[in-house]
């Protein structure tokens, strides 16, 4: 089966949870995730980040419900790194 | 248990539970206080008082304050939060219903509830304390509604002293300036108490 390996992710998230928080919530999701967020730009209420998971093999459903739990809305996925399982 | 500690203090720096709480917790102490400092010293002036009808007096007046404290910065906070929350889901053109804040809109005001409500309560006890040593018959250095207006001098000391380390500045000119509160209503009391 192919695993996923690397994600970026656009999101609209409001400044509470902070980077660094959010980052964590992310990175817990799974075994040896790392996590990167940068913040794009900053409104009144919101920021626009982006961020970038690396794993072994990611469960995006995990990450996507993370997001979601954490009061993000994911906009785009604009990069991936599949590995594929088969031989 | 560790988990739940953890999300708990996830949804209070969320919803900055903290410091809501703390500012309720000294505005409310301070009510709680300076409303048993003013039935104290009414009866005070008034002399030959029984030590029941004081301690029922201000254990009435300490319910009634514990128990507005909770009601109203419930209705009030769940209103505040519920605002905010629609504020936030406009800014963020999503539901938000699923998610932590949602969660922490629903608990803050219940946990602000319960410090809002406690404070003048735990507050009135302290006040209180002499009285019901007294009436237990343990011997004091003062009289038992002396004691009282002292335990409540100290008490407002004691909460302008901790407002002075919140706000960063020297705690003990704030401790003063709020024992200065104090000692007026206690003047006012007095001198009404003597017309």
């Amino acid at each position: 089966m192919a695993a996923v390996r690397r994600v970026v992710l656009d999101i609209l998230k409001p400044h509470k949870p902070n980077a660094l928080e959010f980052a964590r919530v992310l990175a817990e999701q799974g075994p040896g995730y790392r996590v990167s967020v940068t913040v794009e730009g900053v409104d009144a209420r919101t920021e626009s980040i982006v961020v970038v998971v690396h794993g072994e093999d990611i469960d995006f459903d995990a990450i996507e419900a993370a997001i979601r739990d954490i009061g993000g809305a994911l906009q785009s996925i604009d990069e991936v790194e599949v590995v594929g399982g088969g031989t | 248990m560790r988990a739940l500690w953890r999300r708990m203090q996830f949804l209070a720096a969320l919803s900055q539970a903290q410091h809501i709480g703390r500012r309720y917790f000294v505005t409310n102490g301070f009510d709680g206080a300076l409303a048993q400092l003013g039935p104290c010293m009414g009866f005070f002036v008034s002399g030959d008082v029984r030590l029941g009808t004081v301690i029922n007096a201000c254990i009435g007046a300490g319910v009634a304050l514990g128990v507005s404290g909770v009601s109203s910065t419930d209705v009030s906070e769940a209103a505040e939060r519920r605002r905010e929350l629609q504020d936030l889901e406009a800014a963020m053109v999503a539901s938000l219903e699923a998610s932590a804040h949602a969660r922490a809109s629903r608990y803050l005001p219940v946990m602000v509830a319960l410090v809002s409500g406690a404070a003048p309560l735990l507050v009135s006890l302290c006040i209180l304390l002499p009285l019901w040593a007294a009436a237990a018959g343990l011997p004091l250095p003062l009289r038992p509604l002396e004691a009282a207006i002292l335990a409540a001098f100290a008490v407002i000391f004691l909460l302008g002293a901790f407002l002075g380390r919140i706000a960063g500045t020297f705690w003990l000119w704030m401790a003063l300036r709020t024992l200065v509160i104090a000692l007026v209503t206690a003047l006012v009391v007095f001198w009404v108490g003597h017309r």
